[in-house]
């Protein structure tokens, strides 16, 4: 689960880390009161997405599509600028590297107090799966894609590594600090920084914190400019506060819908719709489409404990789409018994008008009386015995049906 | 012989009267799996019916070692509890002198499987196979040792070693070398989880080293880079050959694809990197699951087993 920067801001501030002032808003009025009460000349004026990118991006009219303003993030010098900016920004829509061509409205706005940048760096903390470990990696290259930073100057990115049990060791803060070059009370701001933050990823469970730029004062203090935050979803039932923090407004609703049910599912943007049990199937399922020349709509794991209802449920999220020109079914049953899965492909199709092809293969668990479900229905369902046979057979279908 | 579990292990359950626990305890039965026991706090002195027999329940792994000498502890713990699981039974089979965790909770809190792998490693003797996996089963004459969700039925005694991230794409492997007439000598599910217990350069250590083994099926997926190690591991170390398959080469950047650790984030842990890896170190490349088979007998005529 990811949260807003203001949100992020709140957490740091909470935890002890270093972050300017600032209000968040909804409205224009808000955000020029805001601009009065942080008693600062200068400001940023920041849209509140769950993207990254802002800075660069470009704000659109949400019905025009008419270009509104260039930059998800402005300095304002005035009340005037905080207006401007702030009616240009909230409601419209913020295209950016990150969020693909359709782009987020922004509902959410960041007010803060300016601040003399003397350098900016890059920071974050993650779980490294191969060190299985927390990584905490941090560069005097700041404000830049750290992607890039890594592909042409990995040199210029400092790694520590903390574990959750023993907790950050001194001597790595303090390394990291002399790495990073920071002297005085800068590097004595990282280390108490680097705590913290260590603290708050495992005490809140995040998967990751990345802070792009953390920047140094003219003053030398170490000042956390952004917060890009995101929690471990498992770990959802031991903290309460983050559904209050959740904006399900940034959320596919029909992931989140799918994901009620107990099924996983993911839109892609083919024309084969499939319904698979078990992740690894799934994906191998779309890539076995797209093998035999066609495109995946989605991926859609019923999950091992799947019924009637959710895969009723399964096959109406994938028949929303419009894309959708055929269905392909794979199923290898073990816990879930094939049967039961073609009495409810069947209802389903039924309940629901199915009009478009569907091939469905089953193995494992009761496959055979499950072909003989399907064989003695009225529907017009074809079998496969492989994957491979049902993805040419589905294949196939859709292109005559064009 | 085969790796890690044997036709006739000694397995203990944990979380035996929970649904799961039940409900999985029978089929393994019905599989002629030797079942001794189970583990519920609070329930211990209790017993459960299983086809076959009736076994008992201890309130600790320890108590549950000590009256059965299991050398598997397989655990359906809900994910809130299962760290916690894993940490008791690696302590109580260090007490033992070693043992086999065999975890199949889906959901568990990363930051927890950091913790718990922490404790496993300081325990050479103690393995840990999984989180969020379908187990590890060796088929025997007559049914086998299945310590997981595996539908017993699909797999016959044999001399392929399978290793996989995934549940349901493992079974689509056993499928495959069955429908060449193949046998399995060890199918070891290592899980979807971003941080686990065994992984893949164990597995294909171990199969190295056994001696029913002669050829290895490897099923990765998109996320991190172990397929690309154990590729690279697999070009200095194994004399057998190894076919290889990677789920995901049309899963979008940035998404998680079901799986918490199968997504391809800042550009890495693609399919296209992995397959490209598995190339690289001579590993015979199944680009379609259903292929498995082929590539398979393939892969044998190529090395004068078949």
């Amino acid at each position: 689960m990811n949260i807003h920067e203001y949100q992020g801001k709140s957490l740091f501030k909470e935890a002890g880390v270093k972050v300017q002032n600032g209000v968040h808003c909804k409205t224009v009025e808000d955000a020029v009161n805001a601009y009065d009460s942080l008693g600062s000349k200068v400001v940023a004026v920041k849209s509140q997405i769950h993207a990254g990118g802002r800075g660069k991006g470009t704000l659109y009219d949400e019905k025009t599509n008419d270009l509104v303003m260039e930059g998800g993030v402005k300095i304002a010098f005035s009340r005037n600028d905080v207006e401007n900016y702030a009616r240009n920004i909230i409601g419209r829509k913020l295209v950016t590297k990150q969020t693909g061509p359709s782009g987020k409205i922004v509902n959410n706005l960041y007010i803060e107090a300016g601040c003399s940048i003397a350098h900016e760096y890059y920071l974050a903390l993650l779980v490294d799966r191969e060190k299985k470990s927390i990584l905490i990696m941090a560069s005097t290259e700041g404000g830049v894609d750290i992607e890039e930073v890594a592909e042409n100057n990995p040199e210029a990115i400092h790694k520590i590594w903390t574990h959750p049990i023993d907790g950050l060791k001194e001597n790595d803060a303090i390394k990291m600090a002399e790495d990073l070059e920071l002297i005085g009370n800068s590097k004595q701001d990282l280390v108490m920084m680097l705590k913290s933050l260590s603290k708050m990823f495992v005490e809140k469970d995040c998967s990751m914190i990345e802070i792009n730029p953390l920047v140094r004062s003219e003053s030398g203090e170490m000042i956390a400019l952004d917060a890009k935050i995101s929690f471990d979803d498992n770990a959802s039932f031991r903290h309460p506060w983050m559904e209050e923090m959740r904006d399900h407004s940034e959320e596919e609703e029909v992931e989140t819908r799918a994901h009620d049910h107990g099924l996983s599912y993911v839109k892609l943007d083919g024309n084969i719709g499939c319904l698979v049990n078990g992740a690894g199937l799934a994906m191998a399922s779309m890539d076995v489409i797209k093998l035999y020349g066609g495109e995946p709509a989605n991926f859609l794991d019923i999950g091992g404990g799947a019924t009637k209802e959710s895969i009723t449920t399964a096959f109406g999220i994938i028949l929303e789409d419009d894309n959708v020109e055929g269905i392909l079914v794979n199923i290898f049953g073990g816990i879930i018994q094939c049967d039961m899965v073609a009495k409810s492909v069947i209802d389903a199709s039924n309940e629901l008008g199915l009009e478009v092809p569907l091939v469905v293969r089953f193995s494992g668990t009761n496959h055979l009386e499950g072909k003989e479900v399907l064989d003695n229905c009225d529907l017009d369902v074809h079998t496969a015995s492989t994957l491979a046979e049902g993805a040419e057979k589905i294949v196939d279908l859709t292109r005559s049906v064009k | 012989m085969s790796i890690w579990i044997h036709e006739n292990s000694r397995v203990l359950i944990q979380g035996i009267t929970g649904k799961q626990g039940t409900f999985h305890g029978t089929k393994m039965d019905e599989y002629n799996t030797n079942v001794v026991g189970g583990v519920t706090p609070g329930k211990g002195g209790q017993f459960v019916d299983l086809p076959n027999k009736k076994v008992p329940v201890f309130n600790t792994v320890s108590e549950g070692l000590e009256a059965t000498e299991a050398d598997v502890s397989l655990i359906y713990v809900p994910a809130k509890f299962a760290a916690a699981a894993i940490i008791e039974a690696a302590d109580a089979f260090q007490q033992k002198g070693g043992g086999l965790i065999v975890c199949i909770t889906e959901g568990i809190p990363i930051l927890d499987m950091v913790k718990a792998v922490a404790r496993v490693d300081q325990y050479p003797e103690v393995r840990l196979i999984g989180p969020n996996c379908p187990g590890i089963i060796t088929p025997g004459d007559d049914g086998g040792c299945k310590a997981g969700i595996m539908p017993g039925f699909i797999h016959a005694k044999g001399r392929i070693g399978i290793v996989s991230k995934s549940g349901t794409l493992t079974y689509e492997a056993v499928a495959q070398t069955m429908s060449v007439g193949e046998g399995q000598s060890t199918c070891v599910g290592i899980g979807g989880d971003p941080v686990n217990g065994t992984g893949f350069i164990d597995c294909l250590d171990a199969f190295e080293k056994d001696s029913q083994t002669v050829a290895v099926v490897m099923i990765g997926e998109i996320g991190g880079s172990a397929e690309e190690e154990a590729a690279e591991w697999a070009s200095k170390n194994m004399t057998k050959p190894i076919v290889g398959f990677v789920a995901g080469s049309t899963a979008p950047p940035g998404k998680r694809m079901g799986h918490a650790g199968a997504i391809i984030s800042g550009g890495k842990g693609t399919a296209a990197e992995k397959f490209k890896a598995f190339e690289e170190a001579g590993i015979y490349v199944a680009r379609d699951p259903s292929e498995i088979g082929d590539v398979l007998v393939k892969a044998l005529e190529d090395n004068g087993l078949r």
